[in-house]
Parts: C-alpha cells; structure tokens; sequence
C-alpha cells in the first residue's frame, strides 16, 4: 500500500503532471471501475473518482477509488459538500485516509436540481472552502471541526478546483488565492477551451503570487463531435467554448470528428505546457478514458516518469 | 414578512368536501400584505366554494372571518364565540397562524388553505422574493446586505461557485446571482478585503440545534 500522495510526488518533483477522471457507473458493478483503471494505468499519474458528478446517483466515489487502488492506481477522492453534512464529509476523508487514498478534492458539487434526485435536500452544510480548510486542519493539527483531537490524523493531498470562465472574472482570482489560504496544495481547473482567457486569467493568478503557493492542473476534455461541442457551450453550466471550436470541429466529417477533438485535446496542453504556473493537465474523458493514453502520448507526455 | 400561496381550488374542495359549516379566516398581517391570506382573498376563495357548492347541488354553508393577526392570542380569541358553530375551521393564515389557533381550540378541526413558503420581500407589485432563512446569527454585515445563505442556490459563505455567468445563477437563469451581487457591492464600497477572510462554517444549531427556536424574554413577561 503506498505511503504518500503519488500525484504530490510527481508534482513536488517538478514534473508535469498528468491526472484523468473516472465516472463511476450507474450500478453497482465493480468491473466498470476497475476496466477504466486498466485503461488509464500507467499512462497518467493519478486518477480522479467523481462523486455523484451532475446530481446522478452513482456508485459511490470512495468505494470506487478503494477499487482503483486495488488496481495500483493513485486515486483521488473527490467529495462534494452537497450531499454529506460536517459529520458525515469528517468520517469519510478519515475513512479514505485509512483505506489508503491520499489525495482528496474538495468540491461544494453541481446542484442536486440537475441530477436525476431533484426533489434532494441539498446540503451545503459547509462549502468547498470551508471544506479544504476543515481537511487541511484535521490533517495538520490532527483535530475535527470544534477542536476535538484525532488519534490519528488523515493523510491526504488536498485538491480544490477553480472555473476561470466564471464570472466576475477579477474576483476568480483572488478566490483560487482564498481557497490557497484555506488550505489547498493543488488546483484543477475548469475544461479550458478559451485559452485566451485562460491565460488572462493565470496572468491575475501570477499577480497575487498564488501559482507559487498551488500546484495549478488545467482541465482538459476531449469533445467527441461537433454535437457535443454545441450541448456543452449550450447547455453545461460555467463551460466557455468559443464558436472558433465549434466551428472547428463541424468543419471535418463526422467521421473524423473524435480525431479532430483529440487534436486540439492535444494542442491546448502543449499551448498549457508553455504558460507558467501551469504545472499539469488533468484530462475529463467523459466515457472516453480510452481516448486518454493516445492524448497523453501524442502530448509527448508519455512515458510517465516514475519518482 | 411571511409569504404564501394558496393551495390549488381542487386540494382545497377535496380537504373540506365531507364537511357543512365551514368558516374561512383570514389573516390580515403577512399574507395579507402578500395577497393570499387577507380579507380580500377571503372573499374570494368563500366565494368559489360557494359557487361550487351550489353547482354540486350541495348543501353547505361557507362563512368569512378575518383576524388581524392568525398567530397571537389576543385576536385568535375573537373566535371563541364562534367556533363551535362550524364543522371545520379554513385557515389562510401561514404555518404558524394555523398552528396557534389549533392550539387554542384542541377540538376544533382547523385545515390549512395555504402553502406557506417563505420570509421575503415585494420587490414589485405581484412579485415577492426569498431573502431570509432566519438562521440566528445573522452575518448580512459581511455580505454587502445580500444574504448568500437564502440567495444563492447552494448557501456558500465563500462563494461564488463555478457556475456563475453574465450575472446569473446557473441554477435559475432568472435569477442573480447573489455571489456577484455580494462582490459588485462590497468593489462599489470599497470593502473587498471583506472577501478575503475565509468564513468558518456556519452554526447551524442557532437555526436548527435543538428542534424548534422559541424566544424567551423575561422583560417581556409582565
């Protein structure tokens, strides 16, 4: 069982990291999660586990990263705030830690009126921030929310995630430095595809000095057609995807479009790789993790160096 | 104030059909003011169960009653001549309002004709808008007077989320967001530093600790 945060290596090493995402399936089938970690292993670094990612019940994110890990893989347990209360989110990163995942991404979660629970009482007992800094504390100073003493602390590298499409934009980045105060070690970001933003927005970040204190993933997904390119500039809320995209990708036979979105998967963490501060991509296949190993490859990423 | 909507005619004639004497109050404090529960919809609602009672060829007799407050004893009281002359008691009062006078007349049946909802605010003629959760520790003073709690979709102290475009809510498009309110008012102040304070998490038990909140004033008492 590993000791320590792969992904903390890695990236304390100076590497640029490489991180995927898991979608656990809608069923209680072990296989699904472990076929994804055989698909991944070996060609990126660490594996995110959503949880319940869009308000849709699905196999729980801590039972899918014990099953990832299982596979040698280097999980990372994202939490949503939306659905557990402090008693609940404080057991669980215990529960993690001594199952042996050591790396947790705090998120407040979409809201349950998107899912397929809309009739949910929604959480929100804490958010994401008030999350990190609860993690970071039981981590560091080995005590819970009111003080109380752990007998023994978690071990966990803490991820919070930040939207630099958002608005108000000046704001973004003084809260990426709020959730760095609050205790966050890594960063993942948004999907970019406006990389002009993007990179207006690592300039504000650079300003406040906070790409020295996080180690900043920016996010990566590969678009499978042209359609899909419209539903996400349409539909998925704080998604930025210029019309140049869209274009882009109805411009070649639809044959072709999961190459072409690949390719500009492929173009946009070369064009990261340049920026600084940027110091990792973290790729969103959504049902796609077989697309992965051919981006990371492509992105002259692969081998994955082994610290 | 108290807001409220009334309940669908069809619940309301489902709920009272086994009854003959019904007495329909009124309340002429909140849900007055957010026309549901005054005088005026009084008459109105009496009126179709009226209307529909005769229609159905049913004999039933509807009176109308408005207090000025549902939820106090001193005007609940101006029932108690009357009460027993009626099967059932139709109350357009809010939760509250509904609660009290039950509580002052154990025997009687006493039938909500409302959905209470929320504390809000008119903001314009036939529009009224969530914007307090009564929580008990009121923190508007940070927040550039706009609650995040009540007004934003998921209540983060430390907001905004990732899904906050164009001013508004990716929750309700018709709604703002209120992270960007908080953040467009505190720049026009001059108090962003106010945002950099992370916000430990909330108290929840002055809202909900210990089962219901009661107020206990003793300089109140004689």
């Amino acid at each position: 069982m590993m000791t320590e945060s792969w992904l903390k290596k890695i990236l304390q090493s100076g590497h640029f990291a490489v991180t995927a995402e898991c979608g656990p399936p809608k069923g209680a089938d072990p296989e699904v999660v472990k076929n994804k970690g055989r698909i991944l292993k070996g060609h990126v670094d660490s594996v995110n586990v959503t949880d319940n990612q869009t308000g849709v019940v699905r196999l729980s994110s801590l039972a899918a990263c014990a099953l990832l890990l299982a596979e040698g893989l280097d999980p990372v347990l994202q939490m949503v705030t939306r659905d557990r209360n402090r008693i609940a989110l404080q057991s669980d990163v215990l529960g993690a830690s001594a199952l042996g995942i050591r790396n947790i991404l705090c998120l407040s979660g979409d809201h349950q009126s998107f899912g397929n629970q809309p009739q949910a009482k929604g959480v929100f007992d804490i958010d994401s921030i008030q999350f990190v800094q609860t993690v970071r504390k039981m981590r560091d100073a080995g005590e819970v929310i009111g003080g109380d003493k752990l007998t023994q602390p978690p071990q966990l590298f803490i991820g919070a995630v930040e939207n630099p499409f958002a608005d108000p934009l000046k704001y973004r980045a003084s809260r990426l430095a709020t959730k760095a105060e609050a205790g966050a070690e890594f960063i993942q970001t948004q999907c970019i595809y406006n990389i002009k933003r993007f990179k207006e927005w690592m300039g504000l970040v650079r300003d406040t000095g906070v790409d020295g204190k996080v180690y900043i993933l920016g996010g990566i997904t590969p678009l499978k057609s042209a359609r899909m390119a419209e539903y996400m500039a349409n539909n998925v809320a704080g998604m930025d995807l210029p019309e140049e995209i869209i274009k882009r990708m109805k411009s070649v036979p639809q044959k072709e479009q999961r190459q072409e979105g690949m390719k500009i998967a492929v173009e946009t963490i070369q064009e990261l790789q340049a920026i600084k501060g940027v110091r990792g991509v973290h790729i969103m296949a959504i049902e796609w993790e077989d697309a992965v190993p051919q981006i990371v490859q492509e992105a002259k990423l692969s081998p994955r160096p082994q610290v | 104030m108290i807001t409220a909507e009334r309940k669908p005619i069809t619940e309301i004639k489902e709920m009272i059909a086994p009854y003959k004497k019904v007495l329909v109050v009124g309340c002429g404090s909140c849900v007055a003011e957010c026309a549901s529960g005054g005088e005026k919809e009084v008459g109105l609602l009496a009126s179709a169960l009226r209307m529909d009672a005769k229609a159905s060829g049913k004999d039933v007799e509807i009176k109308e009653m408005t207090l000025d407050r549902q939820c106090v004893y001193e005007f609940i009281d101006q029932l108690t001549d009357v009460i027993d002359q009626y099967d059932v008691i139709l109350s357009l009062g809010c939760g509250a309002g509904v609660q009290a006078v039950a509580e002052v007349f154990p025997k009687a049946l006493i039938l909500p004709a409302l959905n209470t909802t929320f504390i809000g605010q008119t903001k314009e003629a036939g529009l009224w808008i969530e914007n307090c959760r009564g929580c008990g520790d009121c923190k508007l003073g940070y927040f550039a007077a706009v609650c995040p709690i009540t007004r934003c979709a998921k209540g983060l102290f430390n907001g905004p989320c990732g899904g906050s475009k164009a001013d508004r809510c990716e929750v309700d498009p018709d709604v703002p967001c209120a992270w960007q309110l908080i953040v467009t008012r505190l720049e026009d102040m001059g108090r962003l530093d106010l945002l950099c304070k992370v916000h430990p998490p909330a108290d929840w038990s002055k809202q909900q600790g210990k089962g219901p909140r009661k107020i206990y004033r003793e300089d109140q008492r004689s």
